[in-house]
């Protein structure tokens, strides 16, 4: 195939427009509640709505604080509440939102709100530290790297695309009110490591999501899959990780 | 204000920094300081792979990668570094399999290899397969996989702790490490970490520029406050522009796509990299790919409304490839453009990716003062570093490998420094500085705010200081800084609480990025020639006569005790490979 000169389409320009958004704030030195105020900044259809949060910092109110590094979407700073549902602000285009009505943002649910749209990510991260996110292997360390099929190094791809912003959890029902709960996403992080063909730590593994705050009380409600802006297939892992429960074997 | 004691701190939490916790916290007591969450580290934003001649797919050493390196940076490399790098990459990627990296693998289950932009055969025969990877999230996975292991190890993080500065004390007349000050986001408390080693592994400062790969949070904070110590900062001048940037937007695109068989277009359709390297094409060295690109444009030959960028073309590939090889960046260019790699065409143009230049240190990482000694319990890693394994371009992959192999050297060298010696006395009120800082900021009144100079700041250098230069842009440049510097100084934020005050963060933020420009655009203005990423269209050639060394700037104050920027040089280390003309 000739790879020297092809055709090239068109293209258009887009145009900015007015946009509402109600933020739900929260300065705990100055107030005693959280409570909701709207912002309107000019924005383009392929603007997310990290550039709207931090317009508004720019040009509103230099105090709205959030979180955010990479700015697109793989970081894991910016999970927040958009429209009722949890996704990273940076993996959200305007063009994505009904704003001809007023977009809400908010904190997520479930772990201790810090600051307007920051929480306290301690928990979620002791969480997965429980679960012995690494691998353990056993036998004595080649001299080279250790052989693993292609076949057996996919079978953990999913879950190794996570970058706890801890979207699944807070959208958890079950973590919302029992927050010993493990939660999702240290579930999907101790799948990584279950499925993974080097690893010989299963069985320590699988014994911490055997208690009571583990696997077991997932409900299958899918919220999880549906919040993961990795695409991972949360309830899945899950559901993988019980039946390796019940039938001790990976 | 709390005090804390450790035997070695670590500053920053990417790659480099807990690469080197991993080493040094079994050897000594250890703490890793970050002003993220270590997961929020922008190695996780690297993508495309790991160099390592582990020839696991075709014929290769690690005599060719030395030799590609110091090629690919137009022989400003240290040539002795860039040795011990590329020795050390074949471990430095068998440790990270060892610690659970899951690498794509060949079909007899090894890790697997691909091409990448400068990586040859034989010192340039053709394109060889040399680059580990991991999909296109390598970065991703060599982040969670050190994080994980830190678990496991049980190294202890600071987390949001934003260090303002490093604190010296003399010793003989000497200036020698005695620890650091840090600023606890959610609090607003100043807390002082006493130590005997001191580890910088601050990342780079691409928000210098507007159109940037970069992280918001990727301000130079590492390099400005050693900056603001007067100790120096070499080969500042030298910024890497990495080619495919998401068109108007700088969200990478890895260099691993044209590894798998992507092809750059203009408007017409044309590979114009033909043109420019004949042998190797889409995969010569960056800074080359960089400056076609640019070409193209102005020379009307790109593509889009603005006619201002160019094509990355994937659509010849097969859909399987794509998905299995380069899912993120697919999924990239369909979230933040709209546009399926798969069958269409994606905009591309340069975008501000990589310092050279940095703390400049020796191969063992510790921090120099001047050009022979080194400050005693300083060390630095990763790309605030300058070792320099880098020269005047850094070869794709080739900074996964330095935060490996540096960080762990640094790892090693502070703890076995911290274990030979005392702890320094603290100099006299070592918080003094910050807290002026800090309390200036959250008082003033000043009309100035920081978003505004921050994009005044991103637009001239933009503007006037990126792929090409010339004395007459970066003048206007230095103008403009020094403008935006005074400006600085009536600066105020809104936000005038203490917990996670981000607003106070940012003005800091922003003070760092302004020292930086200065010294990028000095050190740039003085060196009048081309060489690998600092390209001056007014000295369109490379001059081993009088440039082949490296720019030293310190801050100096005058009688008048007005600050400058004082340059000096540095000879390059060579060992056996002669400058030759750089053609692939």
């Amino acid at each position: 195939m000739s790879t020297a000169v092809i055709d090239i389409p068109e293209t258009v320009v887009p145009v900015a427009t007015d946009v509402t958004f109600r933020i739900r704030r929260y300065r705990p030195e100055y107030d005693q509640e959280p409570h909701w105020e709207d912002y309107t900044v000019a924005l383009y259809p392929t603007d997310r709505v990290l550039t709207a949060l931090e317009k508004i910092k720019a040009e509103l109110d230099g105090s709205l604080t959030f979180r955010r590094s990479c700015g697109h979407g793989i970081c894991g700073s910016d999970a927040m509440r958009i429209n009722g549902r949890n996704r990273l602000a940076c993996k959200t285009l305007v063009k994505d939102l009904d704003i001809s009505k007023v977009i809400t943002v908010e904190a997520i649910k479930g772990l201790p709100l810090e600051k307007d749209l920051v929480v306290d990510m301690e928990p979620f991260f002791a969480a997965y530290r429980q679960v012995l996110p690494f691998l353990m292997p056993e036998g004595h360390e080649p001299t080279k790297e250790r052989i693993q099929s292609a076949e057996d190094r996919a079978r953990f791809d999913d879950t190794t695309k996570c970058i706890l912003c801890a979207c699944c959890t807070t959208s958890c029902p079950v973590f919302w009110t029992d927050e010993a709960y493990f939660g999702p996403a240290a579930i999907v992080a101790a799948h990584r490591f279950i499925f993974d063909s080097r690893d010989a730590g299963s069985e320590a593994r699988l014994e911490v999501l055997n208690e009571k705050e583990g696997v077991w009380r997932c409900r299958t409600t899918f919220n999880c899959t549906d919040a993961c802006p990795r695409g991972i297939e949360v309830t899945k892992a899950i559901q993988e990780v019980k039946r390796a429960l019940i039938f001790k074997r990976v | 204000m709390q005090t804390h004691v450790y035997d070695v701190i670590i500053v920053g939490a990417g790659g480099a920094g807990m690469r080197a916790a991993l080493e040094s916290g079994t050897r000594a007591r250890t703490a890793v300081l970050t002003k993220l969450y270590p997961t929020r580290s922008h190695t996780g934003a690297a993508q495309g792979g790991m160099c390592a001649a582990l020839a696991n797919v075709e014929e290769d050493n690690w005599e060719w990668h030395t030799f590609d390196t110091i090629k690919g940076g137009d022989y400003l490399v240290d040539q002795d570094a860039a040795e011990i790098m590329c020795k050390e990459a074949i471990d430095a990627v068998l440790d990270l399999e060892k610690m659970g990296l899951p690498f794509n693998r060949t079909p007899e289950g090894r890790i697997d290899q691909r091409r990448f932009g400068g990586h040859t055969r034989n010192h340039g025969e053709a394109a060889v397969r040399r680059a580990c990877y991991a999909a296109d999230r390598t970065g991703h996975m060599i982040l969670q996989t050190l994080y994980q292991n830190c678990i496991k190890e049980g190294v202890e993080f600071y987390n949001e702790f934003y260090v303002l500065d490093v604190l010296l004390n003399e010793e003989s007349g000497e200036p020698v490490a005695a620890g650091v000050v840090a600023y606890e986001l959610a609090t607003g408390e100043i807390h002082i970490f006493k130590a005997k080693s001191i580890i910088f592994a601050t990342g780079g400062f691409g928000k210098v520029f507007k159109t940037t790969s970069n992280a918001h949070t990727l301000t130079g904070d590492g390099m400005g406050i050693i900056w603001r110590k007067g100790l120096p900062l070499e080969d500042m001048e030298f910024y890497q522009f990495h080619p495919t940037g998401l068109a108007g937007l700088g969200v990478l695109l890895t260099e691993g796509a044209r590894g798998e068989g992507g092809i750059l277009r203009n408007a017409t359709g044309e590979r114009f990299m033909e043109r420019v390297a004949p042998t190797i094409k889409d995969l010569a060295p960056r800074d080359m790919v960089a400056r076609a690109m640019v070409q193209e444009v102005r020379e009307g030959r790109g593509a889009g409304p603005h006619k201002d960028y160019v094509y990355l073309d994937l659509t010849h590939l097969p859909k399987e490839q794509i998905e299995a090889k380069l899912p993120d960046i697919t999924e990239f260019a369909r979230t933040y453009l709209g546009v399926d790699p798969v069958t269409e065409l994606v905009p591309v143009f340069p975008t501000a990716h990589y310092a050279m230049g940095g703390i400049p240190t020796d191969v063992e990482t510790r921090v120099l003062r001047d050009n022979e000694h080194v400050v005693p319990g300083l060390f630095a890693a990763g790309e605030c570093a300058c070792v320099s394994v880098h020269g005047a371009n850094r070869l794709g992959t080739n900074s996964l490998l330095d935060i490996n192999v540096f960080g762990r050297r640094a790892g090693i060298a502070a703890a076995e420094y911290a274990n030979m010696v005392d702890h320094v006395e603290l100099p006299n009120d070592s918080q003094g500085q910050t807290i002026t800082m800090v309390e200036m900021l959250r008082s003033s009144n000043g009309t100035e705010r920081v978003a505004p100079l921050r994009k005044e700041l991103q637009e001239t250098m933009d503007m006037n200081a990126q792929v090409y230069r010339t004395e007459v842009t970066l003048k206007q440049a230095l103008n403009d800084v020094h403008a935006l510097r005074e400006r600085y100084k009536n600066v105020s934020i809104q936000d005038k609480g203490t917990r996670y005050n981000t607003d106070l963060l940012e003005a800091i933020e922003l003070g760092f990025l302004l020292d930086l420009a200065e010294v990028l655009v000095v050190s740039a203005l003085e060196r009048k020639e081309s060489r690998g990423g600092h390209a001056r269209e007014d000295y369109p050639h490379r001059d081993d006569v009088n440039f082949m060394r490296h720019t030293m700037a310190s801050r100096k104050v005058n009688a008048e005790g007005e600050e400058f920027v004082s340059l000096e040089y540095k000879p390059v280390s060579m060992t056996r490979y002669e400058p030759m003309e750089r053609k692939y």
